[in-house]
């Protein structure tokens, strides 16, 4: 890569930088430091806004490297992860969004605890959502340093190490001083910059074949060396059944994870009603169905342009096939064009990096805050919200300080792959105890503890004695084999459990379920009555 | 000296439940970035917005409004109407969506017969997937504005009319035991 590259696209990001900065600056200049503004901006984002801030939060690098790398590598199979991302939304829409904004606060356990003894609740949820925040922002520090692998030639690890350490500490300076509303403000920037970027390459992509999607389609089959098996499903999860099983796995976890992501739930405390919420789920949904069939055409254009094989050869994981591709649509290495578009494409990653981290970690920094330092540190009395934003400051700091340290261990990992982990983790143990204390009746304390746990720890486990960290070549620990599940993803039996235990846990628990708490949390869930 | 606190904060509420009416059919107009909503952030220090653990021991009469509001007619029917909706709907799109993954997995013969050109069953299965996606957000969406969203809100604003004269009454009775207090 050429010095040019580097330099515009440095230049690129430092603006970018610095446009965040001043938001932040510029947001926080009337801070009164109250709960409220911290977690939620005041609840005053109209739809429109939260929806982008919604697809800011949710499109991450992971989907614009990392789903795009994964279809030029194998074709098909990459479009799991597409179609899996957007259809969870259905399940945000449906079942979970309205009746959060209604029934919560600031996090997840407020849903839950409104029904159940407060303190167990928020205990389990609070440290489940960490759990989640913190997989989930270790992929995206992973893709940082992946992209500057990139762009400074990949050799020095030096440069990567610091990458990740300074995103990791921009983010906590965005979240530390701005809140949600500046978290809210940069996801919006990010979104639309990210839309245009990805909308710009499709176009040259449709344009370079004339429009025609069918002489793209095979293109790419012939470039990949695959063939018609390019196209079809089966080349990264047709072996074995083990792989058929963790295909089914990912599947699952991208569709009910979504629902349980802590910092995509936080988001629709930000609007003024449940109404506001649904319409910038629909706005989201829109946003990010659109960027998903992008990341196709983006995908098997990479296949057709650049070549599976050179893909592979920059890297493995393939998360380098969309900014190669810039690279090949502006004219090519050492072209104007070329060195241009790849400074763009790399600026709108880092850009979408940096806002994705920022919103993880203001969410679990609330959980720490909100659920975890209110319950375990002061029981029984009463919260003062300006010393909990004062925790949840230093919490993000905490959070960013483990991400960073978790990101440098993990860098040689696929970055959609680990954010599949982030959601199966997710779907397990957020999911069900969720969905259950908004639908059932009889959902007792026990219920919802053992559901959390039950989730969790499995997931947890399952991922710990994956083939991901130990026993094969791509492993965390190469050297060392404790590996014992076959599955790369934990979804398929994680899930299932979490479900179990809290339907279990109900069912064994002495504690005869709260009839007018459930009729209050039904109401307000549903009508709005009471809701902040 | 706590709940003292908490009740004049919840009658100095500006909150409004009317402001958000689903007035005009295009539900995105108001999305221009002006707040629509004056809610204050004391609504943070009412009893009716910290949640039932913090809101039961403010107000004893407020559990009963809502097991009224739950038994009523009124609530059943929106509550009827969105189960009506959601349960068929997730189990439809649910069950697609999952056939659809385990059809590529232990199908891949299937998903890779032609259609069109390059294009095979996988493709339009998967692109399918995005458009019922579409589909179904808009029906939903369409669905809750017209046949939920005004009783709702109904809902909302006779719980919070049926909460605050139910503080008054309470309050008023305070002041008629304070005032027999000093009497003595």
């Amino acid at each position: 890569m050429s010095g040019d590259h580097q330099t515009l696209a440095l230049l690129l990001f430092s603006a970018f930088v610095a446009v965040t900065l001043g938001i932040t600056t510029w947001v926080s200049r009337h801070r009164h430091g109250s709960a409220e503004e911290f977690y939620t901006g005041g609840r005053l984002f109209s739809p429109m806004e939260n929806g982008f801030a919604i697809a800011g939060d949710y499109m991450s690098a992971a989907s614009f490297l990392g789903i795009s790398g994964l279809i030029a590598l194998f074709g098909y199979d990459g479009m799991l992860y597409s179609v899996g991302f957007l259809v969870a939304w259905l399940v945000v829409l449906l079942l979970v969004a309205e009746l959060v904004r209604n029934c919560g606060r600031f996090t997840l356990a407020d849903v839950v605890a409104a029904r159940m003894r407060e303190r167990p609740v928020r205990i389990a949820a609070g440290t489940s959502s960490v759990a989640v925040s913190v997989l989930y922002l270790v992929a995206q520090m992973v893709g940082a340093g992946s992209l500057v692998a990139l762009l400074l030639g990949g050799t020095s690890e030096a440069a990567r190490a610091w990458t990740v350490i300074g995103v990791g500490a921009l983010m906590v300076v965005y979240v530390t001083l701005g809140g949600m509303r500046a978290t809210t403000w940069i996801q919006i920037v990010k979104a639309v910059l990210l839309m245009a970027g990805t909308l710009a390459l499709t176009v040259l992509v449709l344009l370079r074949f004339h429009g025609d999607f069918d002489a793209l389609l095979t293109t790419a089959a012939e470039r990949s060396g695959h063939g018609k098996e390019f196209l079809a499903p089966g080349l990264a999860y047709g072996g074995g059944w083990t792989a058929r099983f963790d295909f089914m796995s990912l599947g699952l976890a991208l569709v009910l994870g979504t629902a349980g992501l802590p910092h995509i739930l936080s988001r629709f405390y930000t609007v003024p009603t449940a109404r506001a919420a649904r319409r910038s789920v629909v706005w989201a949904i829109g946003l990010i169905g659109g960027f998903y069939l992008m990341t196709i055409v983006l995908g098997f254009g990479a296949a057709a342009l650049v070549g599976t094989d050179e893909v592979r050869a920059s890297s493995a994981a393939g998360n380098t096939a969309v900014p190669l591709l810039a690279l090949d649509l502006g004219g090519g290495a050492g072209s104007t064009g070329g060195t241009v578009l790849f400074a763009v494409v790399a600026a709108v990653a880092f850009a979408t990096i940096l806002a994705v981290v920022a919103g993880i970690t203001l969410a679990s920094s609330a959980s720490v805050a909100h659920d975890l330092y209110a319950s375990l540190k002061r029981p029984g009395r009463a919260r003062k919200p300006r010393g909990e934003v004062a925790v949840a400051r230093l919490a993000a700091a905490g959070i960013g300080a483990v991400a960073i340290a978790l990101g440098l261990l993990a860098r040689d990992l696929n970055v959609a792959f680990l954010v599949g982990l982030a959601f199966a983790v997710a779907a397990s143990a957020n999911l069900p105890v969720l969905l259950y204390s908004l639908f059932w009746r009889n959902f007792t304390t026990r219920g919802a503890v053992w559901s959390v746990y039950g989730g969790l720890v499995p997931a947890v486990l399952l991922v710990v004695f994956s083939p991901v960290v130990s026993g094969s070549p791509a492993a965390i620990f190469p050297g060392v084999d404790f590996q014992v599940f076959p599955l790369q993803n934990p979804g398929l039996v994680s899930i299932p459990l979490g479900f179990l235990a809290g339907w279990l846990g109900t069912v064994l628990s002495r504690e005869r379920p709260d009839e007018a708490r459930h009729a209050e949390s039904e109401v307000r869930s549903l009508t709005g009555a009471g809701a902040v | 000296m706590e709940k003292q606190d908490g009740r004049v904060a919840a009658e100095l509420r500006t909150d409004d439940p009317w402001y958000d009416a689903p007035a005009s059919g295009w539900g995105e107009l108001d999305g221009t970035g002006t707040p629509t909503t004056p809610v204050a952030p004391a609504a943070a220090g009412s009893p009716a917005g910290t949640g039932a653990a913090d809101g039961h021991a403010a107000r004893p009469g407020a559990a009963e409004i809502y097991l009224e509001v739950q038994r009523s007619a009124a609530f059943q029917q929106v509550r009827r109407r969105y189960r009506r909706f959601v349960g068929p709907a997730t189990l439809a799109f649910l069950l697609w969506y999952l056939a659809y993954v385990v059809t590529a997995t232990t199908a891949p013969g299937l998903m890779a017969r032609p259609v069109v050109g390059a294009v095979n069953v996988a493709m339009v299965a998967g692109l399918g997937q995005f458009l019922s996606t579409f589909l179904l957000t808009w029906a939903y969406a369409r669905h809750a504005r017209l046949h939920r969203d005004r009783d709702a809100l109904d809902l909302r604003w006779s719980v919070f009319d049926r909460t605050r004269s139910e503080e008054h009454r309470t309050r008023a009775e305070e002041h008629r035991a304070a005032a027999g207090e000093r009497r003595r």
